[in-house]
């Protein structure tokens, strides 16, 4: 690890002026950490925020405010999550395990980076690691990597289960600015594709703190994480789906799904949702919304299965959230 | 503020970059505590802070003024085993023991979780009553990795205790 500034926030205010000078946030540290004894994140001062007051869940209106560091342990075990957001607690209780989910935080875990083996290898070119010096993961092995949204400079996904049940759910980022303006961003649109920049994986400004995440009154229905990976626990997603859906009368009254492990972030698409909303439940219907997220998706190699695989468990989802069994 | 460790106050001033597990290890002579990936993906070195399970490689001394950390050192010792620890013995829960101090300190957090109602990954219904189901054990225990395979003992000498505890 190279060496650092040490320094511990005693309030809000003080780690937004230290994080404007370029410090960077630390809080559970599990993935920091981790990333900066392989001297991919080689930050020169840190903050430490865990003293900070962002560790509750509160009502928000109809909704609910997580703070930015209610562990993922606590989010997953709370009491109205699991009641009124349920896709949440099983998202989160689907990634990483009891001991890291103890430390690692709301806010941490959207910041989470990809688990691409070359944005590991600080061997071997990366875009995302090193901009400029290339992707080895086009041409390379590539089991693990995105096959929508995709870029010349950047395969990597977003490895992270919790974003994709907060995109389904509709939730708002609220981040703290350099400033110390709040703004609201959806996490639909807090991740982004690689572009020309995959250095960047989110909307994250210098200095910007994430604060909470909000989210909207609960939304009823079904709620279903589907989490597809090499082993059945302590593994990324190949594929995951976050689905909520309303049925009324036999039909799907309302529908939002989002979709992990094959994109640079957590992967929703509107037009899914809106062809679901109102319609029959049927195995056409289904393959027409597996038609509409696979319109482009490019296979490279090694991931070319994530494609019937996608298609596969949107189709099992759909099932199990509008047929009679689930 | 000092951090407590198994009981007994202590100041950490060292280098910032210092992992707990490296301080407990190093600096204070708990070597109970494995170092196995230093990546947070075997387990070995999970230790409590404040009742909770972590993985020590993984968070810095530094960061834990007022913390109070229980190492494998602080649940028992050999006069004095630990129901864990004992369990571990009588179903030949391990083969070369580097994984042990961990999967310890780790059932220990379970059990309480469990009794907490926290559910899994595994639960059926995540708002009913938590069963620790061998399932439920498996699954918990993910983060815990023995490469000698003794797992299925593991599984016992837990059921056991928590069967005791009932």
């Amino acid at each position: 690890m190279r060496p650092f500034l040490y320094s511990r926030a005693d309030g809000l205010d003080h780690a937004v002026q230290l994080a404007r000078e370029g410090a960077r946030p630390i809080a559970g540290g599990t993935n920091l950490l981790d990333l900066m004894k392989l001297q991919i994140e080689a930050p020169e001062r840190l903050v430490d925020i865990n003293r900070l007051p962002l560790g509750g869940i509160e009502p928000d209106g109809e909704g609910v405010r997580i703070g930015a560091l209610v562990s993922n342990s606590a989010c997953a075990a709370d009491e109205r999550i699991r009641r009124d957001y349920p896709v949440l607690s099983r998202a989160i209780l689907a990634g990483a395990t009891f001991q890291l989910r103890n430390k690692a935080t709301t806010a941490g875990n959207l910041c989470q980076r990809t688990r691409c083996y070359y944005f590991y290898n600080i061997d071997t070119p990366c875009n995302k690691r090193r901009p400029g010096s290339g992707c080895s993961a086009i041409g390379g092995f590539n089991r693990i990597h995105a096959i929508l949204g995709t870029s010349d400079a950047c395969i990597a996904t977003y490895p992270g289960d919790m974003a994709v049940a907060l995109a389904a759910l509709n939730a708002q980022v609220e981040i703290t600015t350099a400033q110390g303006r709040k703004r609201h961003v959806p996490v639909r649109g807090f991740h982004r594709l690689p572009g020309d920049t995959p250095e960047k994986d989110n909307v994250l400004e210098p200095g910007d703190m994430i604060t909470a995440v909000a989210l909207p009154p609960p939304a009823g229905g079904r709620q279903i994480y589907r989490k597809v990976r090499e082993r059945s626990s302590y593994a990324f997603a190949l594929v995951s789906i976050a689905a909520v859906v309303r049925m009324e009368g036999g039909k799907i009254a309302a529908a939002s799904l989002a979709f992990g492990g094959l994109a640079h972030k957590p992967w929703h698409d509107p037009r899914i949702d809106e062809l679901l909303a109102g319609a029959m439940p049927s195995d056409a219907l289904a393959d027409k919304a597996a038609d509409l997220l696979l319109e482009g998706a490019q296979g490279y190699g090694d991931n070319d299965f994530k494609i019937p695989l996608a298609r596969r468990a949107l189709k099992a989802v759909l099932r199990e959230a509008t047929g009679d069994a689930a | 503020m000092p951090l407590t460790i198994n009981g007994t106050e202590r100041t950490f001033d060292g280098d910032p970059r210092t992992t707990l597990l490296d301080y407990l290890r190093r600096d204070c002579n708990l070597t109970g505590t494995k170092k196995g990936c230093d990546h947070g993906q075997c387990g070995a070195c999970t230790v409590l802070i404040n009742g909770q399970r972590i993985n020590s490689c993984l968070t810095l001394a530094v960061m834990h003024d007022g913390d109070a950390i229980t190492t494998i050192e602080g649940l028992g010792d050999p006069q004095n085993m630990h129901p864990l620890q004992a369990a571990f013995v009588r179903h030949d829960g391990y083969q070369c023991g580097y994984c042990t101090p961990g999967q310890i300190c780790s059932a220990k957090a379970m059990l309480d979780e469990a009794a907490l109602g926290w559910p899994s990954f595994v639960t059926p219904d995540i708002t009913g009553e938590v069963r620790l189901t061998r399932d439920e054990i498996a699954e918990r225990m993910s983060g815990n990795l023995c490469r000698c395979g003794a797992y299925s003992n593991i599984v016992d000498a837990i059921v056991e205790i928590m069967e005791a505890q009932r």
